[in-house]
């Protein structure tokens, strides 16, 4: 989706105000919007990909506006409504309604820990072999889909190099679409800082991942 | 907000679907555990130990895992290593990837679109805001966290901290200068300011 979460190369934003010695949290409630975020992810009835992209798809004025953690909250909120886990009437003044609706699972405190250090890789095996090589030269297609995707706006249609191939992995676009993962080559892709801006830029080169499906050769 | 979100809570840990115990603990580890004393280690061993920084390079999420650092938003790591002629940086244009297992949660400058809109265009003027410069003859190289790898820069060794320890050697690095925008804090210029 052509977004505006979509910023590589966006121009007028001001200057980074980088703060000295910045707390993880600001606020006691981004401290709880981080923690159900992560807890509600453990129930297991969306992916990461789904929660980007609830995250992307909210109106863009909104998005700007809003701080990284309410956005956050209003698209746990969303996705929590989507699936009928709440009502938009318990959402406005946190009096329980309704009967809980079935989860895949909660994610416990006893296991919390293993949780957080497996992670959750995205590699898969994948049987036959990845169409391009370290050094061959590819080109970014040129694609707009209404929905998710990782394919930068500032990189579609430009012509780049293969740096390094990944394996396979769970191809974000089709995982947030609810689809399966369609585990596809993952690689990053060189592009040299011209292709992209021309003389615009104090780059020398940028790396973008890229699934295979965003690719074709040149 | 805080009321908004605590009424949310209660009305989760009501419904069965949040574990508060398990809330606390979130919030507790990101909080007070996982943070850039973790990936300073990994820079500081990589310094000190030739062996470790060749395996950081080829293998960055074995290397780190033996140090302990794994998980969430760290399962695909890549190291990029800073010379005399190359500068690297990352960002995540599309939102905020970052790797939590080494560097925590990303300040909220790392979020927000001054910084994803810049960082791929005009990395220079980036490090400009935070009072970097690099040589006009340093490459500068971006690299924009697209998919599940994430990234960790290992910057160049500060002169003049020749037989430190890791542990003194992992005071200098910053949080920023394993993003890319910082370098390592200099060393004292005499041993004794060193404690």
């Amino acid at each position: 989706m052509n977004g505006v979460h979509d910023m590589g190369g966006l121009q007028n934003f001001g200057p980074i105000l980088p703060e000295q010695h910045e707390p993880p949290f600001h606020h006691e409630w981004e401290r709880r919007a981080f923690g159900l975020t992560l807890a509600m992810a453990g129930a297991g009835m969306w992916n990461l990909d789904q929660a980007r992209a609830a995250r992307e798809s909210l109106p863009p004025a909104r998005y700007l506006a809003s701080s990284y953690y309410r956005i956050w909250l209003d698209a746990l909120s969303k996705l929590m409504l989507e699936r009928g886990l709440v009502t938009f009437e318990e959402l406005a003044d946190g009096r329980l309604r309704e009967p809980p609706a079935g989860t895949r699972g909660v994610l416990t405190a006893d296991r919390v820990a293993s949780a957080l250090a497996r992670g959750s890789s995205t590699y898969r095996a994948l049987v036959g072999s990845a169409r391009y090589s370290v050094g061959d030269a590819v080109r970014t297609r040129v694609v707009h889909p209404q929905s998710h995707t990782r394919l930068p706006r500032y990189c579609r249609g430009k012509r780049g190099t293969v740096a390094k191939l990944h394996g396979a992995h769970v191809f974000a676009d089709a995982n947030a679409r609810g689809n399966g993962e369609e585990a596809q080559w993952l690689y990053t892709v060189r592009f040299a800082a011209s292709e992209l801006w021309g003389p615009d830029t104090t780059a020398a080169a940028i790396h973008v991942d890229c699934w295979e499906p965003y690719l074709e050769g040149c | 907000m805080d009321l908004r979100v605590r009424a949310l809570e209660s009305l989760l840990v009501e419904k069965g679907y949040v574990d508060p115990k398990a809330l606390d603990l979130l919030i507790e580890t990101y909080e007070t555990k996982v943070g850039p004393h973790n990936g300073a280690r990994v820079v500081a061993k990589a310094w000190a130990d030739p062996q470790y920084r060749k395996w950081l390079l080829e293998d960055a999420t074995a290397a780190i895992a033996a140090l302990g650092y794994t998980g969430r938003q760290g399962e695909h790591m890549i190291a990029l290593e800073n010379t005399v002629r190359v500068h690297n940086i990352v960002v995540c244009t599309l939102c905020s990837c970052y790797p939590w297992p080494v560097l925590g949660l990303p300040p909220v400058w790392y979020k927000t679109a001054p910084y994803r809109a810049r960082a791929v265009i005009d990395p220079r003027g980036v490090l400009a805001d935070f009072g970097v410069s690099v040589p006009d003859d340093v490459e500068i190289r971006v690299w924009d966290s697209t998919a599940e790898i994430r990234y960790l820069v290992l910057p160049e060794r500060p002169p003049g901290t020749d037989g430190w320890t890791e542990e003194e050697l992992s005071m200098l690095v910053t949080r920023d200068s394993m993003i890319g925008t910082g370098v390592p804090t200099p060393p004292p210029r005499t041993p004794r300011e060193r404690s």
